[in-house]
């Protein structure tokens, strides 16, 4: 008995060759998930309302709940009486190798569609067009980002506002002190603080965290918009059959307004876990691309 | 990941244009050139941490073998309370907690905050290991100093030092070694070096097994000089018939 417990048994071989097998490709997601019944879903532990955890494997927001809703589409596409969904949490250093290497089916967090993620993965139609903005303290007099010269300006390393700031300055021929947090907490805290006069960042993760202050009275968002970014949800690339299936499914919520409900309950609404508003209603570009759903990446918004 | 593009690193940091001979010139500065600048960032907080761990630790290393019993707690105090704090939690102390305290204390450079963090942290590891040199010594030679006349400080500074310092060479070079690997730690506080370079860079440019592979690579590079160096300071410095000069 205790002799065969250690030999690795031939089913076991088996799952691992699999596991191994969809490291290198699995381009057909739809019969991936109808033969295994199962699909894996990407989530974020804190992308603003767009995608958190509540602890205990609880994940929520709204791409994970609009990825919920896809999901079932697929799973009555298919056939399927029932499928389960697995949560698989990402940080944006390894969302992208996790989709491309089949860990992960659906990435529903809160990512960037540009044209240099284009040539690894696929997104979805935009369901999100996120605006860079500047917070600062109500009372420091700043409206705009040209008072910001020679000033101290937050932001969190590893997110493309640091690119953005970055061309800004080069541009305008200004120059900020920047200063970076390690994460949106913490940069928030660096103005919070006094370190830092300014914090530059997408406007749902400004205003969700100026939600979540102690004092929110204390801050506005103010100024121009520094970017604008298409946000979408993320799948694998070359498997147009899924692409449509999620295509499709977001489209139905966009023209039955169903998508804009969905919003007004994660951006208007009191939401978990500790009941505030993040109370942002959507802005123009998010509205046009409900009404012309689209994936065209950041570079085409740019042009404009 | 199918194919990898070093050419990344000739990129231009503005417009993500590919550079001829990989250097941007005339204020443009290219991955490459942000990289080589976070490694001479990573150097300064490191060295410079080292210089106040070894000093700082070396002083509490020789308190907590001295007679005084005010010293000896002095030195425990300073080893417990360093050591028993993680090193990030450290990091965030000195950075927002202690200048929330005492605002005087916002106007110091982040920079200098992080040596000292780190210095400190280290010092209290490197105490420990001086101390243990020093007390490998047979009693015997810290008598035998001061029953020829030396006053206490020339005992330790003619007796025992040199041959506690020569001793604990190896374990001292380990910590020297991982002061470079633990200085990542100054990315948290906005210090633009290895660890935020490659967290910004591999966003920025999608290639992040590359520029991961890179920044490992000069990590490596970095901690393996330490580690040459300290062999051959060891080799220069030893005593035949001492531990480890024997040959």
């Amino acid at each position: 008995m205790s002799k065969t417990r250690f030999s690795p048994s031939p089913r076991a071989a088996l799952a691992l060759a699999a596991l191994l097998a969809t490291g290198v490709a699995q381009a057909d997601t739809l019969s991936k998930i109808k033969e295994s019944g199962s699909v894996t879903m990407g989530v974020r532990e804190s992308s603003g309302s767009l995608s958190y955890t509540l602890g205990d494997g609880k994940y929520v927001g709204y791409h994970v709940e609009i990825c919920e809703r896809v999901l079932s589409d697929v799973r009555k596409q298919l056939g399927l009486s029932s499928m389960s969904v697995k949560y698989q949490p990402v940080t944006s250093q390894n969302r992208i190798p996790l989709v491309t290497n089949g860990t992960v089916d659906i990435e529903c967090g809160s990512t960037t569609n540009n044209a240099t993620r284009q040539k690894d993965v696929a997104f979805a139609v935009t369901t999100f067009v996120e605006e860079v903005r500047i917070a600062v303290k109500a009372n420091s007099g700043i409206t705009s980002i040209n008072q910001l010269n020679g000033k101290n300006v937050a932001t969190t390393t590893g997110t493309t506002s640091v690119q953005t700031l970055r061309k800004h300055e080069r541009a305008a021929s200004v120059d900020f002190k920047e200063v970076f947090g390690k994460d949106h907490a913490d940069s928030f805290l660096l103005l919070e603080s006094g370190r830092a006069d300014a914090f530059v960042m997408d406007g749902a993760i400004l205003a969700g965290n100026i939600a979540k202050a102690k004092n929110p009275a204390e801050f506005k968002i103010v100024g121009e918009v520094l970017s604008v970014e298409p946000i979408a949800i993320m799948m694998r690339k070359d498997d147009p059959a899924f692409k449509k299936a999620v295509d499709d499914s977001i489209k139905g919520m966009m023209k039955s307004g169903e998508i804009a409900k969905l919003w007004d309950k994660w951006f208007q609404q009191p939401i978990p876990p500790a009941n505030v508003k993040v109370g942002m209603p959507p802005n123009d570009n998010t509205k046009a691309a409900w009404a012309n759903p689209n994936d065209k990446p950041m570079e085409d918004y740019a042009k404009k | 990941m199918a194919s990898w593009d070093w050419e990344v690193f000739c990129k231009n940091t503005i417009d993500g244009e590919v550079v001829p001979r990989c250097f941007g010139s005339g204020g443009d500065i290219t991955y490459l050139d942000w990289m080589l600048s976070a490694w001479g960032w990573t150097l300064s907080v490191a060295l410079l941490a080292l210089i106040v761990a070894l000093s700082v630790g070396s002083l509490m290393g020789i308190f907590r073998t001295t007679p005084n019993k005010w010293l000896v707690g002095i030195g425990n105090a300073w080893v417990e309370l360093f050591r028993n704090i993680p090193l990030l939690v450290q990091i965030f102390l000195w950075y927002h907690v202690l200048p929330s305290i005492f605002p005087s204390l916002r106007a110091i450079p982040s920079f200098v905050l992080v040596v000292f963090g780190l210095g400190f942290f280290t010092s209290a590891r490197v105490a420990e290991q001086v101390r243990a040199g020093i007390q490998s010594l047979p009693k015997g030679q810290r008598y035998a100093g001061l029953a020829m006349g030396l006053t206490l400080p020339q005992t330790y500074r003619y007796v025992l030092l040199p041959m506690a310092f020569r001793m604990v060479i190896p374990p001292l070079t380990s910590e020297s070694m991982n002061i470079i690997k633990n200085s990542s730690v100054a990315f948290a506080v906005s210090i633009a070096e290895l660890t935020m370079f490659a967290m910004q860079a591999q966003e920025e440019t999608s290639r992040g097994i590359e520029v991961y592979l890179a920044v490992t690579g000069l990590y490596f590079i970095s901690a393996f000089a330490i580690n040459r160096i300290a062999l051959f300071i060891e080799q220069r410095v030893q005593v035949p018939g001492m531990i480890g000069g024997a040959r």
